[in-house]
């Protein structure tokens, strides 16, 4: 019931006194609430959950948690590579 | 697509999920508050990959489930009335009342309709003015807002038409309903992304001091769930109880604050019954006294419900994480998704539905009814 879909806005308007937007959804574009995220523009991607944005999405924060799921991942087939003793030093170049 | 993909990347569930097994030196039971993390777990086998010292204790963050059977009773009575159009989230038409759910309501005339959104609910009581609109207004934090929209809109319209049968329920006092349990097992949470979306995180910290539990505010895509997991963990290890936001690029402390002031706006607390648990005090919302006309339930007074559930169904069990789907004995034999006892067989949410349609089988005699087949829905 909870599960809020990603999707780019694409457009802005007031309806009736309504914010609201067409968000693109990989390909499909619905009208969207925005209503909850009046600082929200054209090109952001936002959280949708049954026809309202709830959060725009945070492009820095992707970015950090993206790179923290890579090095984690990098280290453990840096690890993997490793003999099993006496290999400190033989690290892979990055 | 952008924002999703990223995050379902196998290699790198593997690696992160290897990663988890080395930093876990004993068992861990962790609990994903949200249904909808759930069926991401269960889809996607996360359960599976993780070392065997790590359980997922699955929680009650499914509103379709736990929305008590009376509110189904009374939502149904009010759809069997020939002036209203009921409407409704497509979850809940196949929930069962004591004796009959929408499907069959609508099956025998009366006019449900399902919607995307309550403001679709709102544009047919804009057409259709010779007749009642309710719509089913169920929910956590993450609906509510839309919901307390539609109700903002329809005063707005001036609408006389339109009503809400309103039952909402909220997360953080369910959190302390299962620390509290005597049989609770949970050790950590993995708190529900989409509610912090709405509420922030401020309401979290007051329950991790208490209980002395770890929080980890978790998204809902495979590398999501693992991080979560293992940042639930590495606590853990550590004998620590902190809250942690594994879900930053959606969630803030603060929240969605526009939402908060139309929630406070137009709802207020209410103890709230939850299906298969009992009552939590203050765990719901209702409709505040700015906006009692739009209450259905004042609107439409029903008599005399008379709520029954299955004698067989264990659903309270399962939504308090104390009875894995397939191990009640009616899993798969006496109910499946197309003659369900309790709401967690139906929901898109459920986690006896999660089991059913990822096969996941009771030990033991083969089952009736066909897992697997309702898959990819």
């Amino acid at each position: 019931m909870c599960l809020a879909v990603p999707g780019q806005v694409e457009s802005i308007r007031d309806d009736t006194g309504v914010r609201m937007g067409r968000v693109n959804f990989g390909g499909v574009v619905k009208d969207v609430c925005l209503a909850y995220l009046p600082d929200v523009a054209v090109g952001d991607f936002t959280i949708v959950h049954v026809g309202f944005a709830l959060s725009r999405i945070d492009e820095s924060a992707a970015r950090e948690t993206l790179r923290t799921f890579t090095e984690s991942g990098l280290l453990d087939e840096q690890v993997a590579e490793l003999p099993a003793t006496d290999a400190v030093t033989e690290a892979a170049p990055p | 697509m952008k924002h999703l993909a990223e995050y379902r990347d196998a290699a790198m569930a593997r690696r992160l999920a290897a990663e988890i097994g080395r930093i876990a030196s004993r068992s861990w039971a962790i609990m994903e508050v949200c249904g909808g993390q759930t069926h991401s777990i269960i889809r996607n086998g996360i359960d599976e990959i993780l070392s065997p010292q790590l359980e997922l204790i699955h929680g009650p963050g499914c509103p379709v489930c736990v929305t008590p059977v009376e509110m189904i009773d009374r939502a149904l009575a009010i759809a069997r009335r020939p002036e209203v159009i009921f409407c409704s989230f497509g979850d809940m038409l196949r929930v069962p009342g004591s004796r009959e759910d929408l499907f069959r309501v609508k099956a025998a005339g009366g006019d449900v309709r399902v919607v995307y959104s309550p403001l679709d609910a709102v544009a047919i009581a804009r057409a259709r003015p010779d007749r009642e609109v309710v719509f089913l207004a169920i929910g956590f934090e993450t609906t509510a807002p839309a919901n307390a929209m539609a109700a903002k809109v329809a005063r707005a319209a001036g609408l006389r038409n339109f009503s809400l049968l309103v039952s909402h329920v909220l997360v953080p006092p369910a959190l302390g309903a299962i620390m509290q349990s005597p049989d609770n097992r949970v050790q950590a949470f993995l708190a529900a992304g989409h509610v912090c979306s709405v509420m922030g995180t401020r309401e979290y910290p007051a329950i991790v001091k208490r209980f002395g539990v770890p929080i980890v505010v978790t998204g809902f895509e495979p590398l999501d769930l693992l991080e979560g997991i293992r940042r639930a963990v590495v606590q853990l290890e550590a004998g620590r109880a902190e809250l942690d936001n594994a879900y930053s690029r959606v969630v803030t402390e603060r929240g969605n604050e526009a939402a908060q002031a139309v929630l406070a706006e137009v709802f207020e607390p209410v103890d709230r019954a939850w299906r298969g648990i009992g009552t939590i005090p203050t765990s719901g919302w209702r409709l505040g006294c700015g906006y009692r006309e739009f209450d259905a339930e004042e609107r439409f007074p029903v008599a005399e419900i008379h709520a029954a559930e299955s004698p067989l169904c264990r659903a309270g069990d399962v939504l308090k994480g104390t009875l894995k789907p397939n191990q009640c004995p009616a899993f798969c034999r006496e109910c499946t998704p197309r003659t369900p006892l309790g709401a967690t067989m139906v929901s898109s949410e459920g986690a006896c539905a999660a089991y059913f349609n990822a096969g996941r089988l009771p030990d033991g005699s083969p089952p009736h009814g066909s897992p697997g087949a309702e898959a990819g829905g």
